[in-house]
Order: structure tokens, then sequence, then C-alpha cells
């Protein structure tokens, strides 16, 4: 093989699928030791630069000069398809699309709603949904017991009805068809769900308006009444990026942290003779699994230099948050989950004015969840061997289908 | 000695800083950094350092008097 110099085309074709289930693709080494940025081709055709260290990871996201904005030609949608990509742009854009002022004027309305203040009032309420679902699973009449199902698809979908303000009496029906939204099953039956979920959001938010409660969205809306005119179709939207931003990704977090930690015995016993730990094991576990590798991606707006290439305007940057993560120069043996590393600075949330919205949220989520399932499921063991669990792979948000459990 | 100054104007609210240093750093209602001190002293100097490192807009800043 002939070593690449930066700046001319590496031999990756991207997507890439993660072969072992705790590791990067091994493509993602070589790259990295070749150049901070490279340029590789996507399968859906064209070419884009591949961000692959930490630093330059950092510099990129952080960098005003590169677009999140899908619509504009160049961006690299390798991970979307022709369907998907039309729905994208016919319909209002989100924060995630918006560059600069457009942006800070969708997500700065939002913000204190995710205050890490705010988020420790929602503690008890989720700590009750955590421990309701597990008192399920324990009087469960058979076992193994699928975690995706019990525990992690439903948590994240409740903690999110609570901050819509969906009624007790609708839970149901909103776990049910997020569950169906994320499932392996046919595009019509996810279409379906999307389709209920979307008239049925629509009908909360003109409750909201004559009938405001104590939550985000009758918030939003008192907000938007005093400076000026309702946007009720944001508001869907807003809904709905909260949903489908804070869900998979939080309920796939769960189960891979639980199996993360479950074929890491010596550390889950870190973690479980102390639960002060917890907060920092989470760190590494998202730091570890990086979930959400593909999605931040740019597109240049101005000629630069950065990581020792030229980018011209129109060029696509694809930021890959794991291959970062597990840079030997920012996180020493990165290969390693250390639930005791003790440091902050990964990527898994992204970095720059999109960082994730709800990280804290998620955190919170995931402190809980992991404390109380080992606390009060102690002899918690996977059913199945690592080699036989479906991991998601090929999929744009890493995780696994289904994960088997019993005690 | 060291002063943190923060940029209102380009905090996305993301409550790194918070998490990494309470002592110094808090969000106002509308999720924006607010300071409660501008001085750190030495038990509160380093986490202070590793916040502003952390901050995904470079909002926060050091600087020497
Ligand atoms: C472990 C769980 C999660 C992971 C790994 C994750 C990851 C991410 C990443 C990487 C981004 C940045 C995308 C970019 O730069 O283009 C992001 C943005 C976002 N996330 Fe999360 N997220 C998680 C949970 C949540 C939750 C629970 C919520 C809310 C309920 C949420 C809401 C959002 C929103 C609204 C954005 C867009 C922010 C913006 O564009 O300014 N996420 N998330
Ligand atoms: S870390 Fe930066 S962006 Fe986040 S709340 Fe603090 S100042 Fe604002």
């Amino acid at each position: 093989m002939t070593k690449s110099v930066a700046g001319e085309l590496a031999d990756l074709e991207l997507p890439v699928e993660r072969g072992c289930p705790f590791a990067p693709p091994a493509a993602y080494e070589r790259l990295r030791e070749q150049a901070p940025i490279n340029k590789v081709r996507l399968v859906s055709g064209g070419e884009a630069w591949w961000v692959s260290r930490h630093e330059e990871a950092r510099a990129v996201l952080a960098d005003p000069r590169f677009s999140s904005d899908k619509r504009k030609d160049g961006f690299p949608l390798f991970t979307l398809d022709a369907a998907t990509l039309q729905q994208l742009r016919s319909q209002p854009p989100l924060m995630l699309g918006m560059d600069r002022a457009e942006h800070s004027a969708a997500r700065r309305p939002v913000i204190g709603e995710f205050t890490v203040k705010r988020l420790a009032a929602l503690r008890p309420r989720i700590q009750d949904i955590v421990d309701h679902f597990i008192d399920d699973m324990l009087a469960a009449d058979r076992r193994p017991v699928d975690l995706v199902q019990a525990l992690s698809l439903p948590v994240p979908s409740l903690v999110i009805c609570e901050l819509l303000g969906v009624p007790y009496t609708d839970h149901d029906f909103f776990q049910s068809r997020t569950a169906m939204m994320v499932r392996r099953t046919s595009q019509e039956d996810r279409q379906r769900a999307f389709a209920e979920l979307r008239v049925y959001i629509d009908g909360l938010i003109t409750r909201k308006e004559s009938e405001p409660g104590d939550d985000l969205l009758s918030r939003q809306i008192a907000r938007q009444r005093q400076n000026g005119a309702l946007d009720h179709a944001g508001l869907v939207s807003l809904a709905f990026l909260l949903l489908t931003a804070g869900h998979e990704t939080t309920a796939n977090m769960i189960s891979l942290g639980v199996v993360g930690l479950l074929s890491h015995p010596e550390q889950l016993a870190l973690v479980t003779a102390d639960p002060g730990r917890t907060p920092m094991a989470v760190e590494e576990l998202l730091r570890y699994f990086t979930i959400a590798d593909g999605v931040t991606s740019r597109v240049a707006t101005e000629d630069m230099e950065i990581g020792g290439v030229g980018i011209k305007a129109g060029e696509g940057v694809i930021v890959s948050m794991l291959s970062a993560n597990w840079d030997p120069a920012a996180f020493k043996d990165s290969g390693e989950l250390d639930v005791e590393r003790g440091a902050r600075h990964h990527l898994a949330f992204g970095f720059g004015p999109h960082q994730c919205l709800g990280q804290n949220l998620a955190r919170m989520e995931l402190q809980i969840v992991f404390d109380t399932l080992f606390r009060r499921i102690p002899a918690l063991r996977l059913a199945a061997p690592i080699e036989d669990l479906p991991f998601k792979s090929d999929a744009v948000i890493y995780g696994v289908h289904e994960l088997p459990v019993t005690w | 000695m060291m002063r943190i100054k923060a940029d209102t104007g380009v905090c996305v609210g993301s409550g790194q800083c918070v998490l990494t240093q309470p002592a110094i750093f808090d969000q106002d209602d509308d999720g924006i950094v607010t300071l409660l001190t501008d001085r750190p002293d030495d038990e509160t100097a380093a986490q202070a350092r590793a916040a502003v490192a952390l901050c995904p807009t470079r909002a926060l800043s050091i600087v020497q008097e």
C-alpha cells in the first residue's frame, strides 16, 4: 500500500461499518496516523475531507466558516438516501442545519430549558421513571428480558414526555410510537408511527396554546407571544427535533453502556463500589462508543488552510468524532475503557455552536439508569455472547437492536 | 493575577463550564453563562482553566493582570 500524503485521496470509502463492536473501524486509525485531515471517497459519489484528529476536529467544529446547512451544494450527505434528502429539503430548516445568527436565534430561546440547575429539578422525576421500568423488569415472569424494549427505549421517551408536557394518559401512545419509529420493521410502519406522532404533537401544541402547563412547550408559546407572533409550525418542528435528537441517541447509549460495563467487570466493580464515580464513567462510555460519529459534517463557505491542507469553498468536511475520541494524542491508551480516566474533553456531543443542546439531560439519564440498574439488579448479566448481539454497525447512530439480559 | 472573562454573545448554553467549575460559573434563567466571581483562588483555578478549555464556542478566556 502506498502511504498517502495530506490532501491526497486516501483509500477509504465512506461510510464504513464498525467491525469489532468495541472499536472504530480499523481504517480510522490508519488514516489518523497518516494525516489530521485526509480526502476520502463517498459511497454516494464524490469526495470529502475527513478530519480524524482531536485538535483539528475541535478547530473545524468551532470555526464559523464551516456551514451546517445540508441543503448547500457540496455538503457531504453520505448518510442520507435520496428520499430522506428530498424530505429534508422540503421541510423548514431546524437549528441543527442553521448557521451563525439564524442558528443563534433558533437555539437561544430554548437553552434556558436545559441549564444544569433546571435539569437538577427533573432528577426525582427521572428516577421515578427509571424505577418504574426496573420494577416491571423484576416482575416479568420470563427471562431473558430485552433491555432495549424494557428500559433503553422507554426511559428517554418518557423523559421527553416530561419535557414537552405530554399528559400521563398519552404516555403509552407516545412511548409505543416512538419505539416503532426506531424499530427494525417495515418502512411503512415507521412512517405511520412518524405521521401519527406528528399529528399528536400538532394537537398537543394547539391544546397548550389555550391551556398552558408547566412545560417547555407552554413556556415557548408564552415567550413567542411576548416577542410577537406565535410560530405554531416552528414549535411542532422543535418538539420533533427534541424527540428525534434525544430519544434513540440516549436509548442506544443506555444499551451500549450496559454492554460496555458488563463486559468489563473490573470497571463495573469500580462504579458500583462508589456511585460518586458514575458521572465520570458516563463521560468515558460516551467517549468510548461515540455513537453519533457521522453526524458532524460541514461544508466550507470560504477557501481556507487548516490542518496542513487547503480546503476550498463548497467542499464537504466530515469530522469523525469517533476517530478524534480515540486519538492517542488526546486520550492516553485511548482503546481502553477506563472509568477513572476523568476526561471530559471528548467530542461525543460535538463541539462548537451546535454542541448538543440536550447533553446535560442525557448525562443525567445515563447516570441514573446505570446507578439504579446495577444497584437494584446486581446479578445482571448478558444472556447471549457478545458476538451474537445484533450491533447497529452500519447505522448513523451506533447501538444494538436487541439486548437479552438475565439475572 | 488571573481573571476570567465571559463573552455572553457567543455562549450557547452548553453548561460545560458549570459542570466543571460550579464555584465560578453559573447560567442565568435563559441558560447564558454568568460569573459568580471572575477571580479564581488557589482552590478553584485549575478547574476554572479546565472549563475555559472545554467551552465549545471559546466564550471563556483568561486574562493575566
Ligand atoms: C447520548 C445521547 C446524545 C448524543 C450522543 C447526542 C449527540 C449530539 C451531537 C453530536 C450533536 C451535534 C450535531 C452537530 O454538530 O451537527 C447534537 C445536537 C443536538 N442534540 Fe444531542 N445527543 C444526545 C442526546 C440529546 C438529547 C437527550 C436531546 C434533547 C432532548 C438532544 C438534542 C439535541 C439538539 C436539539 C441538537 C441540535 C443543537 C444545535 O444544532 O444547536 N440530544 N447531539
Ligand atoms: S461552556 Fe461556554 S458555551 Fe457552555 S455555558 Fe459555559 S460559556 Fe456558555
